[in-house]
């Protein structure tokens, strides 16, 4: 069902093919110029989509249940438990598992994809609302704030370092894991490079396809430290 | 698939594969379900001890000698960017596949977790500990033995555990770039297995995995020094260090 789901097989000798390309050398350009378009770019399209909407899924659920548990501290544990164990399941098991009941989709990707998320998310989240010093919660009950807005005024922002850095891991590891999505007929980077092992395997767009899931995980992480810095400008002021 | 009968024939058919130990009727030839899963652990536990034998000296010295910090945590950040997928079919591309190359993948996405967490589980000893024990007269290598060393235990296997989990994982991963040897093998070859050989293959390799972890935290308890485990109860009411949450790593 998985392996042969895949598109046809990619490195077009008759069409576009150098000698660099009928070689199998290193890296050649001129092939990744010929197949950016209809090759690369589309993969790394879908690549993007899988890992926003994962992430975007998995932050919204983790943030709920963050909530709910640092409201009702039992919740905790309980929580860390089963998003432990789907954490701690293989990709490719947890992909097939999820092909019987879901199909073979981008639905059942996005699924796995969320469920890698959960633990670190919920974990960075919980982590951070509760490291905010008991005297600054004082303090902001004693200025007569009510708990939503100690949360959303003085929780939420001081575990924003926290929060972010969850979200980068979660991002870098969920961009890792799409390279899988292929087996379930969710494209992603992972086409390309099963589709280059087919023939031979052809360098260069293992390298480009491969080359890109990672550029595009290093790449995000540091979007990430961006965004943290602009939205906390105090932590680098404390440490001037 | 489509209706739900059918998916839950198709998990009492995965049942029934396991219960037969992989067995296909009509295809006798085909290696058993446990056979596999002996592969998988044999060529897992050579990556992880290799890994071991790298990452342990080189994240604990760094972390004694407050050196590297840098290195050893970006390399965990890097380790976590490289897909498994990727690392064996580079692997395949340019070595060839083989057992070599399937171990030298997994030591190559095993060290970065363990490396970090062993480097911030000495790093992040308390520092007025580490004094007071220089103060006591040890010298460098006694205040790691039986100073840092103990109270970084729990962190540190934290990263082993990670990393254990991290390779059975990958080497599942290596069946679908062509490697035979583990359970992995059933799930890339429907053709010869049926969909029911591999959703059984995929419960087993979860099973495994959950196993492992499970194996592994119980040997992490075993190994941290009683006085910690004290201190550690009322931890446990605290959020774990951040540093924690920083090296993780999905497989």
């Amino acid at each position: 069902m998985n392996l042969l789901a895949t598109g046809p097989v990619i490195p077009n000798y008759a069409a576009q093919s150098s000698k660099c390309v009928v070689e199998n050398d290193f890296f050649c350009f001129d092939w990744v110029k010929h197949n950016w378009g209809t090759v690369l770019w589309p993969a790394l399209r879908q690549h993007i989509y899988l890992t926003l909407v994962a992430v975007a899924i998995g932050f919204a659920i983790s943030l709920a249940l963050a909530l709910a548990a640092h409201r009702l501290r039992w919740l905790e544990r309980p929580t860390l438990v089963v998003t432990g164990i789907l954490y701690t399941i293989p990709s490719l098991a947890l992909f097939e598992l999820l092909v019987a009941p879901v199909g073979l989709n981008t639905t059942t990707a996005e699924i796995a994809l969320v469920s890698y998320t959960l633990l670190i998310l919920f974990r960075n989240i919980v982590t951070g609302l509760r490291e905010v010093p008991d005297e600054v919660r004082e303090a902001a009950e004693g200025m007569g704030m009510t708990r939503a807005q100690v949360l959303r005024r003085v929780e939420l922002p001081l575990a924003l370092p926290a929060i972010v850095a969850g979200l980068r891991i979660a991002t870098v590891t969920v961009i890792s894991l799409a390279t899988i999505a292929y087996l379930v007929s969710a494209g992603g980077l992972g086409l390309p490079v099963h589709n280059a092992l087919g023939e031979g395997p052809f360098k260069t767009e293992l390298i480009a396809a491969g080359g890109l899931a990672v550029v595009l995980a290093l790449v995000a992480d540091g979007l990430l430290v961006g965004v943290q810095r602009l939205l906390t400008p105090w932590v680098r002021a404390a440490r001037a | 698939m489509g209706a739900g009968g059918t998916r839950v024939s198709e998990f009492a058919d995965a049942f029934k594969f396991i219960a037969h130990n992989g067995a296909v009727a009509g295809a006798p030839q085909l290696p058993s379900l446990s056979g596999l899963a002996l592969e998988t652990l044999w060529v897992g536990a050579i990556g992880v001890a290799i890994a071991l034998v790298i990452s342990i000296p080189t994240g604990v010295w760094l972390g004694h000698i407050h050196r590297g910090s840098f290195l050893a945590i970006n390399v965990g950040n890097l380790g976590r960017a490289l897909p498994s997928l990727v690392v064996l079919a580079v692997g395949d591309a340019f070595l060839g596949l083989g057992l070599v190359v399937v171990e030298l993948a997994l030591v190559v996405l095993a060290v970065p977790p363990m490396v970090t967490n062993a480097y911030l589980a000495v790093d992040g000893v308390d520092r007025d500990l580490v004094d007071a024990a220089r103060g006591m007269g040890m010298s460098g290598w006694e205040v790691l033995r039986r100073v840092e060393l103990p109270l970084a235990v729990p962190l540190l296997f934290a990263g082993v555990r990670t990393a254990s989990v991290f390779v059975v994982s990958t080497t599942t991963l290596a069946a679908l770039v062509g490697f035979s040897g583990s359970l992995g093998d059933v799930i890339a070859n429907e053709t010869s297995y049926h969909f029911s050989g591999v959703l059984g293959a995929a419960i087993c390799v979860a099973a495994l995995a959950l196993i492992i972890d499970g194996v592994l935290a119980g040997v992490q308890r075993l190994v941290t020094p009683r006085g910690l485990k004290l201190a550690q109860r009322t931890l446990r009411e605290r959020p774990q260090a951040l540093g924690d949450a920083v090296v993780e790593g999905a497989s």
